[in-house]
């Protein structure tokens, strides 16, 4: 048996960006001990990236707005694919999770009457984004986090120990999630710094890890983005739905080539910056779809209108929803008329008074300063799609977060799916995270508290012994397990297309010799290739054979991964970090490739080359990710097999009433005449 | 365009380590985080370093460059010459866990002694009203992404381990000064003045001001000149007359 440190709490988070701190925040208001595990320090989560704001109708800037028209927008942003009664939960209670933050200290922008201000982003018809300049994100991490330091604050006033109630395990990664026949039992995992494993005995597990961008080259996603939540998910049984939703954001840093992909904030274009191309030409005007031709203006004039008069004028097509201004971008710079660097260019500066970008855009200007050499408020930026987000995640239950089929287990903010159907709007994200946040804070508590002792879960220690043995596999040469692991075998440094960042060896040509005595892979070089590969065959623009290639791709990264050999300790070791990762890398990309082959559409964040059309027949149909094969079994590595299986599933039709929020006319692009019968 | 540069990195534990030498290819418009995770990705797998953002946003990345305090992802490398050797090695008032890794939480302890926000009694949420000219100044603040190269650098603890319990560092006397200036924080009707702790609990008195923490600030915040001074100067006043700090306070509530 495995010696681990054991710890036992009532309810674990694993993630600790803002859906992770929110759960937490509500499980120990519950009264529950609570423990948040999180894979960087406390406070550096994905979310401090966020940079424009919390979509939340409050109604601050413009009256009209109401939770109504922020669920419109939203499923409209998600062209009607969305979990409409997650949809409808996030617009109602979007403006009580703001509110709530200010009584923990958040100081967001003002408006002149004192209010919290909001502005205006893509997709939002009325100004809706509480934010604080462009670092809103910041903003809700820091709160957050702070607002835990209080309440254990309040536990050190009463028991004399911070963390009697609240811990947060920080620098820690979960591996697997720990069951007791069907049920929850806890989590097992390592601790970077020491390489030691522990396990945490927990009926309750809340799973909060954001999102999946490693997986694709140019992304504006942190290295923690590995889809661990996903994985672990499938890997206990819960399914995933809308894995073929990818959010490519419109705007990422194209130059110089070590930022590439990192993210420019859709406030630029929300406070005025427009988009053109290497003729000059805002482009924007030629590329609004069918669906939105009545809602976009149709000239310069009327677009520059709209900032100062919101309600005579229609909305700039630089506002459209990212999906389309993702799209459109890729097919100026594929015509030709892109930037230097194949982007296109975003201009403020001859928007805005230089001393108005620096006050609302500090950190745009900062980092374009700093990393690019451009003064955003003198001349224009160069930018063009990023992996930014994934739609897709575990299947939950709107009112409870809980995940499908496994008790005890449930999941928030990016690591679930359905809440934005196939394209989320910006803002909608903070605003997510802090809704089901707390939601699946109270309703793990729930569930915990709901149990007596006796009923409470166990750990078996043979599960324990085999999560050890996985983890450990990267320092053993051969796929034989090594069980301990203290004095690893050093293996050789695995050569070859290890290059830069620029490397494009994309080809499988290195792996092949499936033999016994295959050297070992570089965990570097692999998850390269599967970078790239992804980015090429299963971007922004998708085709069938394209995708099939890819599916061949990734089951010949799933063999060589079982060889990713690692040098060196288990003390803050980052390449057997990475080795570990991989195995969530290749899950996560094979649902999205496989569920992005089997839709034969091109609906929001997945855009099929030949199948360019939406098609209403789709509109209600989730492609639902189960794992087939464990990742250790043979099957895994049949390419044609693969460890995924895919279902299709019908959506619950939308409730009469939210049906009724719509125009009949609108409604007919998105539903079928049957569904529209009924 | 690509060259060959050299690096110095330090690399050990807690019981001990050295720098050494690297060369590796440095392109055009590298940071010197992409080039220690080329180090990472080719000759030292195993070379342990923080970092999440890659933008100067989550304040993870922090080392010092050539003895600077500096974030690596917003380090340019066109700052060196080419045949300059760039040493890396890490922050030096953390003992170090593995090669450029620190253990912070010196920083997380000193976060847990500050009081936190007190919410105004009998304002609910939502009905909070603050003019932007007045929540500005706690904004600045609260632009720290928590680097904490400002705790390296102040000379009270860097080289004086025997100061760290007495001593908050900047970065959370700034945040006592960001929550005293908070429009709303109610703290003062619980009986606690913020500013006054800052001078007798968190040892603000050690600061003289040198301004070095302000100098490695990436956030560019104005810590000494617009938190601790000020700070400083409300003490001193109040030392004598504690009356017209909570006449202030009320004032400032009521406007
Ligand atoms: S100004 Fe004060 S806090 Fe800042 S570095 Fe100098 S002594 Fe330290
Ligand atoms: S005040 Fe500046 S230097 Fe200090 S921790 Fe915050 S961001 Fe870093
Ligand atoms: S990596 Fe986030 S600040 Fe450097």
């Amino acid at each position: 048996m495995t010696a681990v440190e054991r710890h036992n709490y009532d309810v674990v988070v694993v993630g600790a960006g803002g859906a992770g701190l929110r759960a937490a925040i509500e499980a120990r208001g519950q009264g529950l001990r609570t423990a948040v595990i999180c894979k960087s320090l406390f406070g550096k989560a994905h979310t401090v990236m966020a940079e424009g704001g919390i979509a939340a109708s409050m109604g601050n800037s413009n009256p009209h707005d109401n939770w109504q028209t922020h669920f419109r927008d939203t499923l409209r942003g998600g062209k009607f694919l969305n979990q409409w009664r997650m949809a409808e939960l996030h617009a109602q209670e979007a403006p009580e999770r703001v509110w709530e933050l200010e009584t923990w200290g958040a100081l967001f922008d003002r408006t002149k009457d004192g209010r919290i201000a909001q502005r205006n982003f893509g997709g939002h018809e009325y100004a809706r984004l509480a934010h604080v300049g462009d670092r809103t994100g910041l903003e809700l991490i820091r709160t957050l986090q702070q607002r835990i330091v209080a309440l254990q604050q309040e536990d050190f006033a009463d028991a004399g120990d911070f963390e009697a109630r609240l811990r947060v395990f920080q620098e820690c990664t979960v591996t697997r999630v720990l069951k007791d026949g069907e049920r929850v039992a806890g989590v097992f995992g390592y601790e970077r710094e020491s390489g030691r494993f522990f396990v945490i005995e927990a009926p309750a597990v809340v799973l909060a890890t954001g999102g999946i961008g490693k997986s694709f080259k140019v992304t504006s996603n942190s290295w923690e983005y590995t889809g661990d939540g996903h994985a672990l998910a499938l890997l206990a049984g819960a399914p995933l739905i809308n894995m073929e939703f990818v959010q490519f954001h419109p705007t990422g840093m194209v130059w110089p080539p070590s930022v590439k992909g990192i993210l420019v904030t859709e406030g630029v274009r929300g406070d005025g910056g427009v988009l053109r191309n290497s003729d000059g030409k805002r482009f924007m005007f030629d590329y609004v779809p069918e669906v939105f031709k009545d809602k976009y203006a149709t000239s310069e004039e009327e677009a520059d209108g709209w900032y100062a008069d919101p309600d005579t004028h229609r909305r700039p097509p630089e506002l459209l929803p990212r999906d389309e201004v993702a799209r459109a971008i890729n097919s100026e710079v594929k015509a030709g008329r892109g930037s230097p660097h194949g982007g296109v260019f975003l201009d403020i500066a001859s928007r805005l008074p230089a001393q108005e970008i620096q006050r609302r855009l500090p950190s745009m200007h900062h980092q374009f300063r700093e990393l690019a050499d451009v003064d955003i408020t003198a001349e224009p930026m160069e930018v063009g799609p990023t992996c930014h987000y994934v739609m897709g995640g575990v299947d939950v239950d709107p009112d409870t977060a809980a995940a499908g089929g496994v008790p005890g287990l449930f999941a928030a903010g990016e690591v679930a799916g359905g809440m934005h159907g196939s394209n989320r709007l910006g803002g909608n994200s903070l605003s997510d995270l802090l809704v089901f946040g707390r939601r699946a804070g109270l309703h793990a508590a729930r569930y915990a508290q709901a149990l007596t002792a006796s009923q409470r879960p166990a750990v078996a220690d043979a599960q324990v012994d085999a999560a050890a043995a996985e983890a450990l596999r990267p320092f053993s040469a051969e796929p034989a397990e090594g069980t301990d692991g203290a004095a690893p075998a050093a293996v050789g440094a695995a050569g070859g297309a290890a290059g830069g960042a620029a490397g494009g060896a994309a080809g499988g040509a290195a792996g092949g010799a499936g033999g016994a005595v295959a050297p070992p892979e570089n965990p570097y070089t692999l998850h390269q290739e599967l970078q790239q590969t992804m980015n090429d065959l299963v971007g922004i623009i998708r085709k069938e054979q394209e995708m099939e290639e890819a599916l061949t791709r990734l089951a010949d990264l799933r063999t060589r991964s079982r060889r990713a050999g690692v040098e060196g300790h288990r003390q803050f070791n980052p390449g057997w970090h990475l080795a570990i990762d991989l195995r969530n890398m290749l899950l996560v990309s094979e649902c999205v490739a496989r569920a992005a082959l089997e839709r034969t559409e091109s609906r929001g964040g997945h855009t099929r080359d030949d199948h360019p059309q939406m098609d209403r027949r789709w509109r209600g149909v989730n492609l639902v990710c189960e794992l087939a094969s464990p990742p250790d079994q043979l099957a895994a590595q049949d390419p044609a097999a693969g460890q995924i299986t895919l279902r299709r599933r019908d959506m619950p039709p939308i409730r009469a009433d939210l049906l009724d929020l719509f125009e009949k006319d609108e409604l007919r692009k998105y539903l079928t005449d049957e569904e529209l019968g009924q | 365009m690509s060259y060959t540069g050299h690096f110095r990195v330090w690399r050990g534990d807690a019981e001990g380590g050295e720098l050494k030498d690297f060369e590796v290819e440095v392109n055009e418009g590298e940071v010197v985080l992409d080039v220690i995770h080329r180090l990472q990705a080719t000759q030292a797998h195993d070379l342990a370093v923080r970092w999440n953002c890659k933008a100067g946003k989550c304040g993870s990345c922090s080392a010092e460059v050539n003895g600077r305090p500096r974030l690596m992802c917003m380090t340019r490398m066109s700052v060196f010459a080419e045949d300059e050797t760039v040493t890396v090695t890490p922050m030096r008032a953390f003992p170090v866990l593995r090669d450029l890794v620190t253990d912070v939480s010196f920083n997380y302890a000193k976060a847990r002694e500050i009081p936190s926000f007190v919410p105004p009694p009998g304002l609910a949420p939502g009905e909070y009203r603050m003019a932007q000219q007045d929540v500005g100044r706690s904004q600045e603040f609260r632009k720290c992404i928590e680097c904490f190269l400002c705790q390296d650098t102040c000379h009270v603890v860097r080289d004086h381990e025997e100061n760290k319990p007495d001593f908050a560092g900047p970065r959370f006397l700034m945040r006592i000064a960001e929550l005293d200036m908070h429009p709303l924080d109610a703290a003062a009707e619980t009986g606690l003045d913020r500013a006054r702790t800052a001078q007798d609990v968190h040892g603000l008195g050690y600061c003289n001001i040198t301004k070095c923490c302000t100098e490695v600030c990436p956030e560019q915040i104005h810590i000494t000149d617009n938190a601790l001074i000020p700070m400083k100067e409300r003490t001193a006043d109040r030392k004598y007359d504690p009356l017209v700090w909570l006449g202030d306070r009320i004032f400032r509530r009521d406007k």
